[in-house]
């Protein structure tokens, strides 16, 4: 009678063994990284109708956040400046830029211009820009550094878990209301800090929700 | 080429393709769409329905929102005037440390542009264009007319706008428009003033701190 295994399958055993195992971490690997909002939600930065540069607005000319997203400290949708706010200026500085026709032809005719927009969070979830920039959540802390984007990317996940690790340990992130809009802080943020604002969520009585009643309503 | 070395290849592209932090103008995927747009229009939505693609409609003119009817009485907080439309002479509200430091930081926000921190028409809008400029000038502050002119007048021009400078109005509220126009008022005071209309503390500072050392 036949062998029925030939020689070679005494190695099935050992390669099943290491195969599972290995593909095990294989996978747990490539979930990890490829399948986390880390990976297919940051780096977002679509074309926009007009080159707007946040570099130069914000950066180099040193506009301060609030002078185009005016109503962010009072409303929960920071908005988009409307083309009223770009003709401020553009109504007699570079009248003549070819980059800035879709804003001119917008002023003219009333239509809105159709900017791309990033950072979008499910429609479920609610989220308060006011509520945040008034205690002294940085927009740095979410954007990122907007001041250095020539184009505007997304900086961070807007994960659900990554609004958490800030609501259960919100020291590490918060700084004076004042200085909100000041880039760069996060840099400088020391451990004397972190306890200035431990002191300050005891005293104000900041308590960030944890619940599903506080975005998902 | 070996099997092997193909398969290095292949884990590299992978690895390297998928480089984390790398900027794509592809959307992001998020496979349960259900409910990540609703079938509501939210702020600055666009909406296909009008002709200029917006949601967000223009009230019709003339209609007032409960809550912020404008009568003779509150004349002069929100237009600046008096029932007979002259200019308020002074800030109609209470002029508080605190109403100043809002006005100067809605100042430093929304003015310093073209005017300057110091209010002297030299803002980076101003100056800008390798020193240039675009064409046009920004006032200084202190000047003797524009000293002269009342609280109203500025309130009006920040609310309205004035020559090349565009209204404000829909950027800055009422009561901010007001702690602009009370901080302005400081300005003007603190460019036209000597030492002797200091408080006696601020004066000794002033002569004995040294003045390249910011004093906390």
């Amino acid at each position: 009678m036949p062998q029925l295994f030939p020689r070679r399958a005494n190695a099935l055993p050992t390669v099943t063994l290491f195969g599972a195992l290995g593909g095990g971490l294989l996978l747990v690997a490539f979930v990890w990284y490829y399948l986390s909002p880390e990976f297919y939600e940051v780096g977002y930065a679509p074309e926009q109708p007009v080159p707007y540069s946040h570099a130069l607005h914000a950066g180099q000319l040193g506009m301060d956040c609030r002078y185009c997203h005016n109503h962010v400290e009072q409303s929960p949708h920071a908005n988009v400046p409307p083309t009223q706010t770009c003709m401020n200026c553009h109504g007699v500085v570079k009248t003549e830029s070819a980059a800035l026709l879709p804003v001119r032809e917008s002023w003219a005719t009333g239509v809105p211009i159709e900017w791309v927009k990033i950072h979008h969070v499910p429609d479920y979830a609610q989220f308060s820009h006011a509520a945040h920039v008034n205690v002294g959540v940085g927009c740095e802390s979410c954007h990122g550094r907007i001041d250095q984007m020539e184009v505007v990317y997304q900086a961070e996940p807007l994960s659900m878990g990554w609004c958490l690790e800030c609501h259960r340990q919100p020291e590490d992130h918060l700084r004076d209301p004042a200085l909100v809009t000041q880039m760069g802080y996060l840099e400088q943020m020391t451990e004397a800090d972190i306890q200035q604002n431990r002191e300050r969520i005891e005293r104000e009585g900041i308590k960030p929700p944890q619940n599903c009643s506080a975005c998902h309503y | 080429m070996t099997h092997r070395s193909l398969l290095a290849l292949a884990v590299l592209a992978v690895g390297l393709g998928g480089c984390r932090g790398m900027t794509s103008e592809a959307p992001p995927i998020h496979p349960n769409l259900n409910m990540d747009y609703v079938q509501r229009f939210e702020a600055q939505e666009a909406n296909p329905f009008f002709a200029d693609g917006a949601a967000m409609r223009t009230p019709v003119a003339g209609t007032v929102a409960r809550g912020q009817l404008k009568t003779a009485e509150n004349a002069p907080f929100e237009y600046g005037r008096t029932a007979d439309g002259a200019y308020v002479p002074e800030v109609p509200i209470e002029v508080t440390p605190a109403l100043l430091e809002r006005g100067q930081e809605r100042y430093n926000i929304y003015c310093t542009v073209c005017h300057g921190y110091a209010g002297d028409g030299r803002g980076i809008v101003a100056v800008g264009n390798g020193g240039l400029g675009y064409g046009f000038s920004v006032p200084s502050y202190h000047t003797d007319a524009l000293r002269a002119r009342p609280d109203g007048y500025i309130y009006d021009v920040i609310q309205n706008g004035i020559n090349t400078m565009p209204s404000y109005g829909h950027e800055i509220a009422p009561a901010d428009r007001w702690a602009v126009v009370a901080f302005v008022r400081a300005l003007q005071r603190s460019q036209a003033g000597s030492a002797a209309d200091l408080p006696e503390t601020e004066r000794e500072r002033l002569s004995t701190a040294n003045p390249n050392v910011r004093q906390n």
